[in-house]
């Protein structure tokens, strides 16, 4: 764990996390604004990935290789709930 | 040397999300937005997890990322059916679409040609295969 990090690798770890923040808030936008109730199902599943994807760069960033269970966990909760609202949107036909 | 290669891919992860998550504010209807979301999106993911991968060069936390990639790679596409699915079935607006071979077997609203059908388009005929019981079954 003492792994000599140079400041430039940390810009870059610091940069990605920036950009996975600026895609968080984009789809933040949809989620709020998105017209129906698919579109605000399909932006959770965006930011799942898109936690995953943070929580992988996190990782990276502290040396911390357990992070990557979370990520795992994530995944598995994310997709279960993108599968119970579409099959519960599919059922009920949006009433 | 790895710590370089594991950067790039971190940024080129970064990139992808950034670019699906443009995808999914600025395309113009549900189904375009779900493509970015699905394949951009997972790709970004993907590529984050192979650059965790590479970079701690240990067998075991490289073995675990790719089981992540793997099940994202084998789990996104049934989401976004699944969901593109339930939209098609709700009438969700379809953005000029002219040729709707879906829509005798899923009936949708009426669709005049030319525009898009609207959420609340009355008579909406049975849906397909989806049957539902009268009560519920076991509960």
């Amino acid at each position: 764990m003492s792994v000599p990090v140079s400041p430039a690798f940390t810009l870059v770890l610091e940069v990605t996390l920036g950009l996975l923040t600026l895609s968080l808030g984009l789809v933040f936008v949809r989620l709020v604004r998105g017209p129906t109730a698919p579109d605000r199902v399909m932006a959770l599943d965006m930011m799942g990935g898109l936690t995953i994807g943070m929580t992988a760069v996190y990782s990276v960033y502290t040396h911390e290789p357990h992070l990557l269970r979370v990520a795992a966990g994530i995944a598995l909760i994310s997709f279960l709930g993108t599968v119970a609202v579409a099959r519960y949107l599919e059922r009920t036909r949006g009433r | 040397m790895s710590t370089w290669i594991a950067g790039a891919l971190l940024l080129a992860g970064g990139a992808f999300m950034v670019v699906a998550a443009l995808g999914v504010v600025r395309l113009p209807d549900l189904f375009c937005r779900m493509q970015a979301a699905a394949k951009t999106g997972t790709a970004g993911a993907g590529l984050l997890l192979l650059g965790t991968a590479v970079y701690f060069e240990d067998m075991q936390v490289a073995t675990r990322a790719l089981s992540v990639v793997a099940f994202l790679f084998l789990t996104a596409p049934v989401a976004a059916h699944l969901l593109a699915r339930a939209g098609y079935s709700l009438g969700v607006p379809l953005f000029e679409t002219r040729t709707d071979e879906l829509r005798e077997r899923f009936g949708r609203g009426a669709q005049v040609p030319g525009g898009t059908p609207s959420l609340d388009a009355p008579a909406r005929p049975p849906p397909l295969e989806v049957k539902e019981p009268p009560a519920r079954p076991d509960t």
